[in-house]
């Protein structure tokens, strides 16, 4: 038996095929508890199916994932997850506060009322994502933006201890941009794990402690400054470099923020 | 013959008549209301396609089950019905990984084809038994009052058909309250319900038996087509009108007793068949549901309205 605590992600020689076409590669990565990981990557780089994959979703052809040095599926119950938002489906009869008490139910019990405690969280967790006044709207009638951010109060209202988020960034508004970035950072601070799929290398070097470059095999993993360097982002990106980099050094040069557009 | 209030008074003027429809209505309650709760979630889940397939893949148990057994009472029927299923889901599995075929294609060939050996084994007379072909496809609500008495140690206990419904009605009911997080949850986000721990594919396996017994329970009433208009109309209906699932729920118990009274009347007023009027029924209620409802109606369209309000993304405290 170890001294040190299990580690929260373990991913060993991962291995994940799409009707036999490897997507994901010899996937190696160790996290850290309390880091903040960013995952980047071109796209059809494997992002989506790394995260699939430590879910559990996708059945790896070799390699595995220990959780909390338990399997995906002794542990799953300590894992929150933000999907994409293109894969929900904003038409289903839900209203925001319905979204976030779902991430309370494994704490209500399956069978149980949900208890006034259960309710009052769920509402402080939206509070916190400024959402409370959209309590009960329908999820399909709220902007992109704050849809997001009912998903995140949902992973909030969960108190998962390992965060996997699936492009959270992704079409949301500039205040939206900022909240996410500061409920990153607070749960990292509250030594919880994220680890975030990210498609904006210009805000990468910023909102992320660490970062895994991925495309189909783990180009570099470890803390931002030492992997955000040209050659290895020309190694994950190959020819389609030379424009992104470009904004990434005006992004640089600049000095601003999304946030500052306010 | 065309006379609307003759034709509604005449239904209810004796005593016999009154215990006579009453058992028919009870039975066009039961049978939408199980159908309408199953068919919430058939519906959250965009499966509504698969409800139809899976009420005519599973015909061929139907009349199997009833060959040998000789009887239409729901258990060893449904035993019949979700072995055919289970036979259809293996076929459409295998034509899907072993053959070029796509998903869609593969649950077409399969389920016409079940359905079409359903109805080749309808036509078999093997010793004495022999069912109406008719009965089976369209149903026959009407005939619920001549079911036989079910008698108790040797208390009657009235009509057996409608017990039977009952209990199925009983079942979808508790089914729909005491699983109903499991079955929220998985319908909206699957890898949610992983990773509160839920198990998903036996959720959806206890859905698709839950939809095996309702059909098998309802097709002699409403029959094997008609049993997916019950399943589908009240909640797309009431989606216009309710936002919440639980509401949507809720609101299939006035819809079942809407669609009951109005088909048995529509029936007499212009001598239809029951179950294709409470059918037409479902569709006349539908129409001001979709054209005014409240919830993305298209004379009040709201939701586009509040997606711009909403758009600024500015919260109001």
């Amino acid at each position: 038996m170890k001294a040190t605590l299990p580690k929260p992600l373990e991913i060993h020689d991962l291995t994940v095929a799409y009707q036999k076409k490897p997507v994901l590669y010899g996937i190696d990565m160790e996290v850290e508890a309390g880091s903040l990981v960013g995952i980047i990557g071109p796209n059809g780089a494997g992002k989506s199916t790394l995260i699939k994959a430590v879910m559990g979703i996708i059945k790896p052809v070799d390699g595995y994932v220990k959780i909390f040095g338990e399997t995906t599926r002794k542990a799953i119950t300590r894992v929150g997850y933000v999907p994409q938002r293109a894969s929900v489906d904003w038409d289903f009869p839900v209203s925001a506060m319905d979204v976030v008490l779902m991430g309370r139910f494994s704490h209500a019990g399956w069978f149980r009322r949900i208890s006034k405690r259960d309710r009052i969280f769920a509402a402080e967790c939206l509070e916190q994502m400024n959402m409370l006044p959209y309590a009960n709207r329908q999820i399909g009638n709220l902007s992109g933006g704050q849809q997001q951010r009912v998903f995140l109060a949902r992973a909030l209202a969960q108190q998962s201890d390992l965060y996997l988020m699936d492009e959270p960034f992704e079409g949301v508004d500039a205040i939206t941009e900022k909240a996410i970035v500061d409920l990153l950072k607070s749960l990292r601070n509250q030594g919880k794990t994220l680890l975030v799929v990210h498609h904006d290398l210009s805000t990468a070097k910023e909102y992320f402690d660490q970062l895994a470059l991925l495309n189909l095999r783990l180009v570099a993993f470890g803390e931002t400054q030492d992997v955000f360097t040209h050659d290895l982002l020309q190694r994950t990106y190959g020819g389609k470099l030379t424009v992104l980099s470009e904004i990434g050094s005006r992004q640089v040069e600049h000095k601003q923020p999304p946030s500052a557009v306010l | 013959m065309f006379n609307l209030v003759e034709s509604l008074i005449d239904a209810w003027s004796t005593h016999e008549q009154v215990i006579w429809n009453l058992q028919i209505v009870f039975m066009g309650i039961m049978v939408s209301l199980s159908c309408g709760l199953v068919g919430c979630f058939v519906v959250v889940r965009r499966m509504a396609l698969l409800g139809d397939a899976v009420s005519h893949g599973i015909l061929p148990g139907i009349v199997i089950a009833y060959l040998l057994t000789g009887s239409l009472s729901v258990g060893p029927v449904w035993i019949g019905a979700c072995i055919a299923g289970l036979g259809c889901g293996a076929c459409i599995e295998w034509l899907r990984t072993k053959t070029p075929l796509r998903e869609d294609a593969a649950m077409g060939l399969t389920f016409t084809s079940f359905f079409a050996l359903g109805i080749v084994l309808l036509s078999l007379e093997v010793g004495q038994v022999h069912l109406d072909p008719a009965c089976i496809l369209y149903g026959e609500i009407g005939l619920t009052p001549l079911a036989p008495e079910l008698v108790l140690w040797g208390v009657p206990c009235g009509n057996q058909a409608l017990w039977n419904m009952g209990l199925v009605c009983l079942a979808t009911m508790i089914s729909t309250v005491v699983f109903y997080r499991f079955l929220l949850v998985t319908s909206f986000d699957t890898s949610l319900a992983r990773s509160l721990g839920m198990p998903v594919a036996s959720i959806q396996y206890g859905l698709m038996l839950l939809l095996a017994l309702v059909v098998v329970a309802s097709f002699e009433s409403v029959g094997v087509i008609l049993v997916l208009a019950m399943m589908i109309l009240p909640p797309v209906s009431s989606s216009f009108l309710f936002r919440r699932l639980p509401n949507i729920l809720l609101s299939c118990l006035p819809l079942s007793i809407l669609y009951s009274l109005g088909g048995l009347h529509l029936a007499y007023w212009m001598n239809f068949p029951i179950s294709a009027s409470m059918a037409i029924t479902g569709v006349v209620i539908f129409l001001p549901c979709c054209l005014f409802g409240p919830n993305g109606g298209i004379f009040t369209n709201t939701k586009s309205l509040s997606i711009q309000e909403g758009s600024k993304g500015i919260p109001i405290n």
